[in-house]
């Protein structure tokens, strides 16, 4: 399935990118804002399924370079990588751990295994819409 | 250290493939290099345990749900530790000469490592829930090694079986954990060895006896389960060799020597365990005897070995408790040591078959050479180890609180028999004439022999030297067995008395009973052919078939391919459920309060109502998704209004997507064939009233009744005190219910699969011509 539609292809072009930043953005502010890798992954599938409407499947493929499976697998793995440093500190398994890193200025940069989760929730949401839809626009 | 001790082999499992490319036809040496370091570290764990104590090591895991991953080191467990470290190391090492140049060796690495550290995991662990773990990771690691030649039919189907056995058995065993757990109050097994609390008098004392007594029966394969594992012999043999004879089927027993001092001294347990022990020693050593293949012939010599453990666990004295070490580790020397020569014989001749291997001295020296040596241990001669162990067993038996002569009969037959398997096994491919084999004959190479060599040594070396051993390591694992201080007096020589006599006994008589093998081989294969086919594996057959059937029948009659009864099913079901809880617990009651709503809340459930009615009236399915699309966007719209930004975002999302996902379905449908009848359509209608008016009653039954307290409370005063999120909603999401998405995002992953396999499994049919 592929759109000829001129008007499509041009606007979808320029409201990809604006969509995949936004949906790294909701990822990032997640914690404290409304947001989260839930809602992240959903806006960045639905970037990619704009894209996949006006391109067509191979094309999409082609710009994920990597298969939907592989996606949702490393989001799986990155789920569960964040419970090892607690398990590896002593604590008990799923304890958030948190590292502020001091940043030039006055700011502090927060990193925490609650990120990498949530970069988990994110990766494995895309990769099953993308597995959904690529399956179903491919069948 | 010891956590990481035990969950090495996992690690160096997820490197194989990596280190594979970079170390070619040495990995197995190099790999081999893991699990000689664990022993040497083990050993050095030995001077804490030699007075008879216990360590233990904490590592938190689970702690909200009473799981640790807490180590025990007693007497016991450092036994089996050493034991699983020092064979693994050889196996490791001759499994690259014997699967040298195999596609998949890698592979078996990954999972040999894997099992290891299940293994490790499994005779370490404190915890009974980590325990249950270890011991279903043992049996999964043992199904896909079972099952290595997985292009071989047979090799899958008798993977399968193991896997069916041991793992129903573990079902079992798990609901015999978790009464312990409820007897005891607690999870440790340190704890339950030294509560007061006692077990035997609580009522639940004896369905957890049974449940643990199945568990342990399947892995150790006790009669009537047995039968998994010289099926479990279509391995290749550096797996028969360390998980089916040295360590995995070990691992019932080792349940049963760790919970003997808490839950034994009980007719219950000691009778069973001598009933199915002795009934398992004596089918073992004749089956032994009258199978062919050496494999086979070792399998079931192990199952002998398994019930003279299991026997000598029951029996329980002092004594006998001695006997079960000294038996456990000579047989782990022996065995793993007779497989591995099995292996090689197997590697250099191309056949299994002892019928058809003779005068194979002459060709493979130093094989037949270490062969000599282990089957001494296997007979029970001396100067091997095996001598000592058999010396004991005779004498705890003689001296066994009940049935002592009756035991001592049966131990005798067996061993009788098991001197003419001995023979079996040296005489028939070393000696007689020689045979032509489907390969040329040669020595086997270096790394095939050193583990037997070493194993066979360290058999020679314990027989000479009992005491050494003894001090180091047997008498503590005696004393943790026993439950109390024990002083083991363990010797080559014990003077002319009755043991001695009937090992006597049993030597001639077994040589005699080999003399005749040739003669008695086609009696005995009419014998089995009929037990076949009324034994336990016949039943096992039996029983597959039948759940294959119900299966097909259930699925018959519950997937019959109709979507529309299935919804029917699924929402008639919980709603009806729902409904009944509903009215039985709360009644009914009707309280409709309008007063406070704004007019553009009317016109958020006016929309709402207005497209769920237009989407089960309209003929056009893209209408009736669409429709339910605007469904769910006046859904998003009540979040916003509620101030629920996150849950807005994602209905509105979510909405969006499954919109997309229908219509890319329709696109693939063809036009309806038929529309349903008026009078279905009615049914329908009743059905879908009614889980509407249900989960309407139910939402307005929340709103009045609270169980128990709100816990938002809870999220709002910690979000940010704890977790560091102003977001409420994210922070329950990826922090304190991190557990719960995690669960879920895997449970998407299925999804994602189940769809992938649907769809690519549709588009494949359609190639087909």
């Amino acid at each position: 399935m592929k759109s000829n539609t001129l008007i499509l292809r041009t606007a979808a072009l320029a409201i990809m990118p604006l969509q995949l930043m936004f949906s790294v953005f909701l990822l990032l502010r997640g914690h404290d804002e409304p947001g989260g890798g839930f809602i992240g992954g959903l806006v960045a599938a639905s970037a990619f399924v704009l894209y996949a409407f006006s391109f067509g499947v191979g094309s999409t493929r082609k710009l994920l370079r990597v298969s939907p499976k592989d996606l949702l697998a490393v989001g799986l793995l990155f789920g569960l990588a964040s419970t090892i440093p607690s398990l590896l500190a002593g604590e008990a398994m799923l304890t958030a751990m948190w590292w502020q890193l001091p940043l030039p200025g006055e700011g502090y940069l927060k990193l925490s295994t609650v990120l990498v989760f949530d970069i988990g929730v994110y990766l494995a949401v895309l990769g099953t819409l993308m597995t959904f839809v690529i399956g179903l626009m491919e069948s | 250290m010891m956590l990481l001790a035990v969950l090495s082999g996992f690690l160096l499992a997820l490197a194989v493939p990596v280190l594979y490319r970079l170390t070619g036809r040495y990995i197995g040496w190099f790999l081999a290099l893991l699990p000689a370091s664990l022993t040497a570290y083990f050993a050095g764990l030995i001077p804490a345990i030699r007075d008879g104590g216990s360590l233990l090591i904490e590592n938190q895991w689970m702690p909200g749900l009473g799981v640790s991953l807490d180590f025990l080191v007693d007497g016991l467990s450092l036994v089996f530790a050493l034991l699983i470290s020092s064979i693994g190391t050889f196996i490791l090492i001759y499994a690259g000469s014997y699967l040298k140049g195999h596609r998949d060796l890698a592979r078996f690495y990954v999972i040999m490592l894997s099992f290891m550290a299940s293994m490790l995991g499994l005779v370490l662990s404190d915890n009974l829930i980590a325990f249950f773990v270890f011991w279903e990771l043992t049996s999964i690691t043992s199904y896909l090694l079972i099952g290595f030649n997985h292009e071989d039919v047979e090799a899958r189907k008798c993977a399968l079986q193991g896997l069916f056995v041991t793992a129903g058995g573990g079902l079992v065993l798990m609901a015999g954990l978790i009464l312990l757990i409820f007897i005891t109050g607690s999870y440790s097994f340190a704890d339950i060895l030294s509560s007061d609390v006692s077990i035997h008098d609580h009522g639940y004392y004896t369905a957890a006896a049974i449940c643990i007594l199945i568990g342990a029966f399947t892995k150790s394969a006790q009669v009537p389960f047995h039968f998994w594992l010289p099926n479990a012999m279509a391995a290749p043999t550096p797996v028969s060799a360390f998980l089916h004879s040295a360590t995995m089927v070990k691992a019932g027993i080792y349940l049963l020597a760790r919970l003997n001092s808490s839950m034994g001294e009980t007719p219950l347990w000691s009778h069973t365990l001598m009933v199915v022990g002795t009934v398992t020693m004596i089918t073992g050593t004749y089956l032994a005897f009258s199978s062919t293949g050496i494999k086979k012939v070792l399998a079931y010599s192990t199952v002998f070995a398994l019930g003279t453990l299991t026997l000598m666990i029951g029996v329980g004295t002092e004594l006998a408790i001695t006997a079960f070490v000294c038996m456990l580790v000579a047989h782990s020397l022996y065995k793993g040591a007779l497989f591995m020569l099995a292996g090689a014989l197997d590697h250099e001749t191309g056949t299994k078959d002892l019928t058809k291997m003779g005068g194979l001295r002459r060709s493979m020296p130093w094989t037949s050479a270490i062969a000599c040596m282990a089957v001494l241990s296997l007979a029970g001669i001396p100067p091997l180890f095996g001598f000592v162990a058999k010396e004991l067993i005779f004498e705890s038996l003689l001296n066994a609180p009940v049935g002592g002569w009756a035991l001592t009969t049966f131990a005798l037959v067996s061993s009788i028999l098991l001197v003419a398997v001995a023979c079996l096994v040296f005489f028939k491919p070393f000696f007689g004439p020689p045979q032509a084999t489907p390969r040329q004959p040669h020595e086997a190479p270096f790394s095939m022999l050193i583990g037997p060599a070493t194993l066979s040594l360290f058999s020679l070396f314990f027989g000479l030297a009992p005491f050494v051993p003894e001090v180091l390591l047997l008498n503590p694992a005696v004393t943790a067995i026993f439950g109390g201080d024990v002083q083991t007096a363990l010797a080559l020589w014990h003077g002319v008395n009755i043991p001695l006599m009937l090992s006597v006994v049993s030597l001639l008589a077994g040589s005699l009973l080999f003399a005749r093998w040739q003669a008695l081989q086609p009696g005995l294969a009419i014998i089995n052919t009929v037990a076949g086919r009324v034994g336990p594996e016949a039943a096992y057959f039996r029983m597959m078939q039948g759940i294959t059937q119900i299966a097909g029948w259930q699925t018959r009659l519950l997937q019959n391919g109709v979507l529309g009864v299935y919804l029917l099913t699924l929402v008639l079901v919980t709603f009806g459920l729902t409904g009944y809880t509903l009215f039985s617990r709360n009644g009914i009651h009707l309280s409709l309060d309008f007063s406070d709503g704004y007019f553009y809340e009317f016109g958020i459930a006016l929309l709402i109502v207005t497209a769920t009615v237009f989407a089960s009236i309209t003929k056009s399915r893209l209408g009736s998704v669409a429709s339910m699309g605007v469904l769910g966007f006046g859904v998003a719209l009540i979040f916003i209004h509620f101030s629920a930004p996150d849950l807005g975002i994602t209905q509105l999302l979510v909405e969006t997507l499954t919109v997309i996902l229908l219509v890319l379905v329709l696109f693939k449908l063809p036009p309806f064939a038929s529309f349903s009848s008026p009078l279905e359509r009615c049914r329908d209608l009743a059905v879908a009233v009614f889980a509407g008016v249900v989960m309407t009653l139910l939402t307005l039954a929340v709103l009045d009744i609270r169980y128990f307290d709100s816990i938002s409370r809870y999220y709002i005063e910690n979000s940010y005190e704890m977790a560091f999120g102003k977001n409420i909603v994210n922070v329950i999401l990826v922090d304190f219910r991190q557990l719960d998405t995690l669960g879920e995002i895997f449970v998407l992953g299925l999804a994602a699969i189940g769809v992938y396999a649907m769809v690519k499994l549709k588009a494949e049919d359609q190639h087909k011509p």
